[in-house]
């Protein structure tokens, strides 16, 4: 429990905008779509920090993370609509499980394909998560209940904000603790030089793994929130423009900073889903112009994101 | 006999796709050689490609040979622009953020053809600049389109290997993508010679474009995304850097595509494709036609 005290200041931070978000539902001053919407974003929070200890912490490029965060989402919904879960205590399980599972493909997957480097492991993590798109696909072969390309509906609406913002919380912390232990530091080591890192006797392939198997983990949290958020999948949610998402998200937050992680998440959620209130849909399109246009700047101006330490 | 003629009409279905994929391959391959990125905006170039003929034939109706020289002109211009604009600021960064900005670069060009002022997300059907017959070899049938895709493939490459083994560019084009610092002090200018592959992938990339458009006629701004990963699959395949390894890859691939959709599903051919990934990425990374490199 020391890591708690240590982030007491984080916890109640966290726990004001608890408060401040919690009066403005009650009070009916947000509708339930904006609701709906921090909620999104805490997920999309979420997982967006398992990306970034992939590839801003460890420095493993993955185009493919959305895969793992569809893996959560798809396990998630088929078990708590095939064992009819309702209640919050009974949802627990399931997310752990859907984590494990996502966390253990990555895993599998991760002991090949985290010898290649740079652009070959981009190339290779974006076949995997093309993999993971074609068999949601034909996930209706498997099983009827997975819809495959016509959608999976009828998920239980379980996720609300109090489970998502606590839960989070939580793995945020554990996260920070993480990265503040020697694995973290490990993992720091190996982003900046893997040869180096390994040449002090670190065990470079194992912290790779171990990095890229919690990143999936979280992931895994995120997809079950999501699927019990919206209720409905389709595998066009989890393909390589929603990996692009997420890395946008990284690169804005800073690689290597949790807290603008979470911070990019919501301006990027207000972005895509908040100016979709104000504006009429023909200004929208605009939007996905506009953000490559922005992310090539970013490269050119800070290659390491926005909210990133200055490095020399 | 009936199976016999089948396959053999698949084979033929699956090099005319092949042909398609070994042209865009082919500029991946380059420009991996002299840049070492991939060049996540090629396939949208190839895209390009496909929506410059459709507007040159659809506005103008002009005669096909024009559509080509246009067309490949006007990749070539839009080649040329990406290096300058996006690739060469970075090309001393991070090795990832230059593959961040290319998929920026992708992004940039999907999302603004998408706009609803320029041609929409959905589909447009390509216009037939001529009628499509068929001739009837007793195995197998053959379209003209596919013979105009395999002559003009034929002739792409056989320019191609003239001007990189026949030319000064060519021979400069390999020093480069042998060795940069080297080549460079040899006499080589490293920025025209960067431009100047560029120019002839995106060239190539148009001329793929305009066949798959008339071979599959159908064409969406988002249509780049798919052949392009797989092209660039196909250069892996054949080896990376290499001009031969790209044409045989991309035959490969085209081949396994079709013969997967005509023997399993058409909805497992993508992840065929992938698995042909990973094995090559695993067991063989310098490709079919690569040689080992020594670790230091």
């Amino acid at each position: 429990m020391r890591f708690l005290k240590e982030s007491k200041q984080f916890l109640v931070v966290a726990f004001i905008i608890y408060v401040i978000l919690k009066a403005l539902f009650v009070f009916g001053v947000a509708s339930s779509y904006i609701q709906q919407i921090v909620q999104y974003a805490v997920i999309i929070a979420l997982t967006s920090i398992g990306l970034n200890i992939i590839y801003g912490f460890t420095g493993q490029f993955s185009l493919g993370h959305a895969a793992f965060y569809g893996i959560g989402a798809y396990t998630s919904a088929y078990l708590t609509k095939v064992l009819g879960i309702d209640s919050l205590f009974s949802y627990i399980p399931v997310l752990m499980a859907c984590s494990v599972i996502s966390g253990l493909i990555g895993f599998l997957i991760g002991i090949p394909i985290l010898k290649l480097k740079d652009d070959f492991l981009a190339i290779a993590t974006l076949g995997f998560g093309t993999l993971v798109r074609v068999f949601f696909d034909n996930s209706d072969k498997i099983s009827d209940v997975l819809g495959g390309s016509r959608g999976f509906v009828g998920i239980p609406k379980i996720t609300n904000l109090e489970l998502v913002l606590f839960f989070t919380l939580f793995i945020i912390v554990i996260t920070r603790h993480m990265i503040n232990s020697r694995f973290g530091l490990f993992w720091r080591c190996i982003k900046d030089d893997e040869l180096a890192a390994s040449s002090i006797g670190i065990n470079t392939a194992n912290m790779k793994l171990m990095a890229f198997t919690y990143g999936c983990m979280l992931a895994g949290f995120g997809g079950a929130f999501y699927a019990n958020l919206y209720t409905f999948l389709h595998p066009s949610n989890f393909d390589i423009l929603k990996s692009i998402d997420f890395l946008i998200i990284v690169i804005i937050g800073g690689m290597g900073n949790i807290v603008g992680t979470i911070l990019a998440s919501f301006i990027w959620v207000g972005f895509i889903e908040g100016l979709r209130i104000i504006l009429p849909s023909e200004v929208l399109d605009i939007r996905w112009v506009v953000i490559p246009i922005l992310l090539i700047f970013i490269m050119m101006w800070r290659p390491y994101g926005i909210m990133a330490k200055k490095t020399k | 006999m009936e199976q016999i003629s089948y396959i053999l009409q698949q084979v033929v279905n699956g090099i005319q796709l092949g042909a398609v994929y070994a042209l865009i391959a082919l500029g991946y391959t380059m420009v991996y050689g002299v840049l070492r990125l991939i060049n996540f905006a090629h396939g949208d170039v190839f895209m390009l490609g496909a929506f410059v003929a459709y507007f040159l034939i659809s506005k103008f109706g002009l005669p096909v040979y024009l559509v080509f020289i246009l067309t490949m002109v006007s990749c070539a211009l839009v080649g040329y622009v990406i290096e300058k604009v996006a690739y060469k600021p970075l090309r001393d960064a991070p090795k990832i953020s230059l593959l961040i900005t290319a998929v920026g670069v992708s992004l940039f060009l999907e999302y603004f053809l998408s706009l609803k002022a320029l041609f929409t997300p959905n589909y447009i059907p390509f216009p037939r600049p001529f009628e499509i017959e068929t001739y009837d070899l007793s195995f197998f049938v053959i379209t003209n389109v596919q013979l105009l895709i395999f002559i003009i493939t034929f002739i792409s490459l056989f320019i191609l290997y003239l001007l990189i083994y026949k030319t000064r560019y060519g021979i400069a084009m390999r020093a480069v993508s042998y060795d940069k610092e080297t080549a460079s002090l040899m006499g080589v200018g490293i920025d025209g010679i960067i431009s100047f592959t560029f120019i002839i992938g995106a060239s190539l990339a148009g001329v793929g474009g305009i066949l798959y458009g008339i071979a599959y006629p159908q064409i969406n701004v988002f249509m780049g995304i798919m052949p392009g990963i797989k092209s660039f699959i196909a250069a892996v395949l054949g080896g990376i850097g290499i001009i031969h390894g790209a044409v045989v890859g991309g035959l490969i691939i085209g081949l396994c595509e079709v013969f997967v959709s005509a023997f399993l599903s058409s909805t497992f051919r993508d992840g065929v494709i992938f698995i042909i990934l990973f094995a090559v990425l695993l067991f063989r990374p310098m490709g079919i036609f690569g040689k080992r490199i020594e670790k230091v």
